[in-house]
């Protein structure tokens, strides 16, 4: 659920418990993205093709 | 037929043994999904549950894997937070049993749920009053970091390590695993304990209910505990159980041990702490509701003093202190001996707060409400227990879960090899000095 979502109250309940949800996606999101863009820039200058 | 997927350095028994020994454990999954797909089908009336077991023996099973797949937060939380290095070589095994466990978790509840299609709405109209509201977000995020922690594994398997994008991303990912370990370390402190919440929570079942501290019963501490000290015993077991099957040393002892002692004292303080929430339960908290401790145990013909006895005292104190001892945690049987009853303890301890706390009577005109599974629950219990084996024995085949294998495997190469390579390195000494043959030309 997000805040602007028609069941969404701003009270306590709902500020921790989705606050942390999305706390937490968002750290397991942005570290993905990160691996996955380094990833692809490393593998553009043919950083770990020795592996061939 | 399959050499090119084998980890380097390893041996491994021919497909045809792998897949002829998977066949029963594939048999028992097809029924597990027979089951399943009755439940989904045909409805909840293919199980025993009813008004009085809302939670049954899925709950049970859910509750007990999750406290089993403990290990792999736990560990996680030793290795890269607290810094014990020599656990890299059981991590990536842990990693794979938390995978395993918490996946059997997640399928448990989408069979228990009944219309796993809106499985969604616990996040979009999630209650915030409710303890399993906390649950469904932290067991789905911290399936996520899992699934993070395994993908490393997957990727590092000889074919697609040769890929440079994986090979890239694979050491990206080994890079900041600290983060995403701290994380889950975060998301099971608070699942692990909200599960033992929500029985502390029951004013009205005094058999559930403790004492809290704010807003958290004593049952949501123990709960996060007892994960954190059971499960690295699961893991332990697991191990073993896969170095008898396949007849190989898979993990150096000074590994086991250092995760046994750890696993030891968090199981003995845990005791500590469990002896006297029950002590206090039982002389305070009960009689305040008016019940006194013969109520929960006697009157019936399955809940006896037993339960306690072995729940808290055979399978938590005798574990912890087998464990405590480096004499005792050293000697190969009684180490057996001690992960076999810390794991039937936690599992025991999930039983009691899931199913006696529905079991026991509420008021004095009600009587002891007893409950059998169906089959169809048996079987689909059963299907995640032969999912992780075909798990286990799949990674184990194709992935370099213990690095310490080829270490303590050396592989002897066939006598005919041996009788080559000899007799090459004869005629290499026996020619003309500066000569060059074939070979090292």
């Amino acid at each position: 659920m997000f805040p602007f979502s028609f069941e969404w109250i701003w009270d306590m309940g709902h500020m921790v418990f989705h606050g942390g949800l999305w706390y937490a996606l968002t750290i397991i999101g942005l570290g993905m993205t990160y691996c996955v863009i380094k990833a692809v820039v490393d593998s553009s200058k043919g950083k770990g093709s020795h592996h061939h | 037929m399959d050499a090119a997927l084998i980890p380097k350095g390893v041996k491994r028994c021919p497909i045809w043994k792998f897949m002829a020994g998977l066949t029963p454990v594939v048999l028992v999954l097809l029924w597990g999904i027979y089951a399943m797909l009755l439940c989904w089908l045909k409805g909840l009336n293919q199980t025993n549950m009813n008004n009085a077991y809302g939670f049954a023996l899925w709950i049970w099973a859910d509750l007990a894997v999750i406290a089993l797949g403990g290990g792999a937060f736990f560990s996680g939380f030793l290795k890269y937070l607290v810094g014990k290095d020599e656990l890299k070589n059981i991590i990536n095994f842990a990693v794979l049993i938390g995978f395993i466990c918490y996946s059997s978790a997640l399928l448990i509840l989408a069979i228990d749920i009944g219309q796993p299609l809106r499985g969604w709405f616990i996040f979009w109209h999630a209650n915030v009053h409710s303890m399993l509201t906390e649950v469904a977000f932290c067991l789905t995020a911290y399936f996520f970091v899992l699934c993070i922690e395994y993908i490393p594994l997957v990727l590092e398997n000889r074919q697609l390590d040769r890929v440079p994008f994986f090979h890239n991303l694979t050491h990206n990912m080994h890079e900041i695993m600290a983060v995403f370990a701290a994380t889950g370390a975060f998301l099971s402190f608070f699942h692990q304990g909200s599960l033992g919440g929500v029985a502390g929570v029951l004013f009205g079942r005094p058999f559930g209910f403790r004492e809290h501290i704010l807003i958290w019963p004593f049952t949501f501490f123990l709960f996060t505990w007892s994960a954190a000290a059971y499960g690295p015993c699961f893991t332990i077991l697991i191990t073993r159980i896969t170095e008898a099957v396949t007849g190989k040393k898979l993990v150096k002892d000074n590994v086991v041990w250092l995760l046994a002692k750890i696993s030891g004292w968090m199981m003995l303080t845990y005791s500590i702490a469990k002896t006297a929430d029950t002590i206090y339960w039982a002389a305070v908290t009960a009689p305040a509701k008016g019940f006194v401790l013969s109520d929960f145990y006697t009157s019936n013909a399955l809940y006896g003093y037993w339960i306690l006895v072995l729940e808290v005292g055979i399978c938590g104190w005798l574990p912890a202190l087998l464990l405590v001892f480096k004499k005792t945690r050293e000697n190969r049987k009684l180490l057996w001996l001690a992960v076999i009853l810390g794991v039937i303890g936690v599992s025991l301890n999930r039983w009691v707060m899931v199913l006696q706390v529905l079991a026991v009577p509420v008021m004095p005109f009600i009587k002891w409400i007893l409950y059998y599974p169906s089959w169809q629950e048996v079987a689909t219990t059963l299907l995640p227990v032969a999912y992780g084996i075909i798990l286990v024995a799949f990674s184990y085949r194709y992935l370099p879960v213990f690095p310490q294998e080829a270490e303590l495997n050396p592989i002897e190469p066939p006598k005919g090899e041996v009788a080559a390579s000899e007799s090459e390195t004869t005629s290499v000494a026996d020619a003309p000095e500066g000569e060059l043959q074939p070979a090292q030309a």
